[in-house]
């Protein structure tokens, strides 16, 4: 039951940080807010195998777990990375679960397929994260789950464009990954991916935030001192930063969850999206104010972050809506209240209390596992395809 | 690991019964002297402790998961947790003569001790310690007050951080002893509290104090201090909130009120709060285990744990309503009113072991490297 990293998630963090310090400074970040998406950068990532790291080696992919992806992945979010590395990385997953290796093997060497973690509605996946370059988006539309083509050309909104989010017209040359009735619950695994990663994602941006506020603390000096010396800043960056360290071992161990297919798989996905979420927004918030006046001006690097942390919240829905999952799964959905027992939120890990689900968990297995998200299962090594070698 | 907390949860089961529960409910002792016993002849209080003390070497990970198993019992095991840091302290600074007076009865069962840090004029600024220890030849003579010195009543010692040096920095002047409670001299007021335990007030009469109940150096009490606390953060907190949200989802289900959606929220934001406290918990655990003394990590869980408690008990009882306001034991109480209970209880976790405060400033200067803070 290791929390720490192993050496190799070690060398995956500080090789994708190293590269993201070149290819992703604020400069860079701010030249793609446009389309959200810098063809640099991608092209940048995908020499190196990140987009696939967690594709299946079949297909051409590293053969990584998630948890392993999630490392890289929390590192994107410190750079704010303008790459739609969660959403291609899920739906390359998806297209080879589903059968599909052609597709599967394209995204692998570098093709921008995304997912839309909300299903359509009357044709359209409206807002999907990173389709506004995307070749197509795995969406779930009318019971099926589907690739939809798309025209990576096709304009971005303004509001989200840093994201590169953009609706998806579910109308013609559709490829069905799954039919009713299992159609949903392939969905359902695909945006849990989704949302842990996302909120790997979302607890690297809050710890940038943190980072600059604390730098900036340490800088700035008012009445004579640095304003980092006030307790009544510090109480405050205190409180964000147990905030993202807490947010940053669920997201650990929801991706560790799916990886295994551990009960927590059922809750956790949920728990840490809605978490990192919230954590992200309130310290991007609290590092914006931390910077008074100059915070407020485009020309400093935190609005970045402040801005991308109510979008990327907001994707999948109203924040309250996050809260009601997180109920629905940890105790059963309305009307339908489940024994006690069956809950994974009252009490520690132990394999008497992990009853297996039928239904829609079905991807759950009774299998107790302790918990070592480096562990047992690493995995062939991301570090096969990194440029170390 | 799991069949250790299996073995731990199945003896709990057998002792921790809703008598043990309901007399620390009562009584405001949160301490069982059978169960304590019980516990000691099984060799749970020990098992932590390598085999040249009589222990089985399980590793601070099992230990965890033994307290976390403790509190979700209910069971009353605040006398164990201050006597085991007392020990662990003894450990790392004590005397050879008090490792093998001490820590055997401690580990036995036979004793407790309490804690006397804080005084009327001495709470976070611990360091500003008054109670008076003066050298007379072979002893010490010992005078002054200390607070909220909890379970003084049932304790065969008490740890008693004393001022030594009244010239000194106020905290390079201190002197740690471990001072046995039927001293001449000692007198113990108990004092009642809002959340029904009992503490007490503890005062020290020209207390004659044999020089070889010392901890640690004359003048280097501090040290030892640091030591006792980060024992004192570094605890599975969070077992009390799994206990409290079981006790929510237990009246919300029984009364239909969990499909309101208010109501479900609530239940949301204690779930993956609890599920946090439980990660943070487990990591300073798991530095423990290496070695390390976690120091920032510990204090980060037990900040965020005890925050996360207290609003939850605050949202219960909103959703509870009035009749959430009726005791345990009384007609009519929602959830038995141990949501009341908790409510009432939760609120000395945020000032207790160090208040939220103390804990937030050493978070900024020694986990984001703050400097150093002024108010």
């Amino acid at each position: 039951m290791d929390l720490t990293l192993t050496d190799e998630q070690e060398l995956i963090r500080d090789s994708v940080a190293r590269l993201l310090a070149k290819r992703s400074g604020p400069e860079q970040v701010r030249a793609a807010e446009a389309t959200g998406f810098d063809p640099e950068l991608w092209g940048a990532l995908v020499a190196v195998g990140l987009p696939a790291m967690a594709l299946p080696e079949d297909v051409g992919g590293g053969g990584s777990t998630l948890a392993g992806l999630g490392i890289a992945v929390e590192a994107c979010g410190a750079a704010l990375a303008s790459a739609p590395v969660v959403e291609v990385a899920v739906a390359g997953r998806a297209l080879a679960r589903h059968g599909r290796a052609e597709e599967a093997a394209r995204v692998a060497a570098g093709a921008v397929v995304v997912v839309a973690p909300r299903p359509a509605a009357d044709g359209v996946a409206t807002l999907v994260p990173g389709a506004g370059a995307a070749e197509g988006a795995v969406v779930l539309h009318r019971g099926h789950l589907v690739l939809a083509p798309h025209d990576p050309g096709a304009p971005v909104p303004r509001a989200l464009s840093a994201l590169g989010a953009a609706d998806v017209a579910v109308d013609h040359d559709l490829v069905v990954l799954a039919a009713e009735p299992d159609a949903e619950a392939a969905h359902t695994r695909l945006a849990d991916e989704w949302r842990s990663l996302t909120a790997a994602w979302l607890v690297g941006l809050a710890q940038h935030s943190l980072d600059l506020a604390v730098r900036y603390a340490t800088e700035r000096h008012q009445f004579g001192v640095p304003i980092g010396s006030f307790q009544a800043l510090q109480h405050r960056m205190a409180d964000r930063a147990t905030d993202v360290e807490g947010a940053r071992l669920l997201a650990r161990k929801a991706l560790w969850a799916l990886d295994g297919g551990e009960p927590e798989a059922a809750a956790h996905p949920a728990m840490a999206f809605a978490r990192a979420a919230e954590v992200a927004q309130r310290t991007a918030s609290d590092a914006l104010h931390v910077h008074g006046g100059y915070g407020f001006m485009e020309e400093y690097d935190v609005q970045l972050a402040f801005r991308r942390a109510k979008a990327v919240r907001l994707l999948v829905g109203d924040p309250h809506d996050d809260l009601a999952a997180v109920t629905d799964r940890c105790f059963g959905p309305v009307g339908a209240p489940l024994p006690d027992a069956a809950s994974v939120v009252l009490g520690p890990v132990d394999p008497a209390r992990r009853p297996a689900r039928p239904g829609p968990r079905a991807w759950t297995s009774a299998s107790p596992r302790r918990w070592r998200p480096s562990g047992p299962r690493p995995g062939p090594s991301w570090a096969a395809t990194s440029p170390t070698r | 690991m799991e069949a250790f907390r299996s073995e731990a949860r199945a003896f709990l089961g057998r002792h921790v019964t809703d008598e043990v529960i309901e007399t620390a409910h009562r009584t405001g002792t949160v301490h069982d002297w059978g169960l304590h016993r019980a516990m000691a002849a099984e060799g749970w209080i020990s098992a932590g402790w390598p085999a040249e003390w009589g222990g089985q070497g399980r590793s601070p990970l099992e230990m965890n998961a033994l307290t976390e198993e403790m509190y979700l019992s209910g069971a009353p095991v605040d006398g164990l947790g201050v006597a085991t840091l007392v020990a662990h302290t003894l450990l790392h600074e004590g005397t050879e003569w008090q490792k093998g007076e001490i820590i055997p009865r401690i580990l036995s069962g036979e004793v407790l001790v309490c804690l006397g840090y804080s005084e009327p004029d001495a709470g976070s600024d611990v360091a500003a310690c008054a109670t008076r220890a003066v050298r007379d030849g072979d002893e010490w003579v010992v005078n002054g007050q200390k607070m909220f010195t909890t379970l003084a009543h049932e304790s065969q010692y008490v740890f008693l951080l004393t001022r030594t040096d009244t010239e000194a920095a106020k905290h390079k002047g201190l002197t740690m002893f471990v001072v046995p409670m039927d001293t001449p001299g000692i007198g113990v007021t108990p004092v009642p509290t809002m959340g029904g335990e009992r503490t007490n007030i503890t005062w020290y009469d020209d207390v004659r104090v044999p020089d070889r109940y010392r901890v640690g150096e004359v003048d280097g009490g501090w040290k030892v201090m640091m030591t006792a606390l980060v024992f004192e953060r570094n605890s599975a907190w969070y077992g009390e909130a799994v206990r409290l949200l079981a006790h929510g989802l237990r009246w919300a289900r029984s009364t239909g009120r969990i499909d309101e959606p208010s109501v479900r929220e609530r239940l949301a934001r204690a779930a993956i709060g609890n599920e946090v406290a439980n990660l943070l918990g487990w990591r300073a655990a798991w530095l423990a285990s290496t070695g390390a003394l976690p120091g920032v990590e510990g204090t980060m869980a037990k900040l965020a744990t005890t925050e996360h408690y207290q609003r939850v008990a605050d949202d219960l009882m909103d959703v509870l309503g009035a009749e959430g306001l009726r005791r345990h034991g009384e007609p009519g109480a929602a959830a038995d009113g141990w949501i009341e209970a908790t409510y009432r209880h939760c609120q000395v976790t945020t000032i207790y072991g160090g208040t939220s405060e103390v804990l937030r400033g050493i978070i900024a200067e020694r986990a984001l490297g703050l400097p150093r803070g002024r108010a």
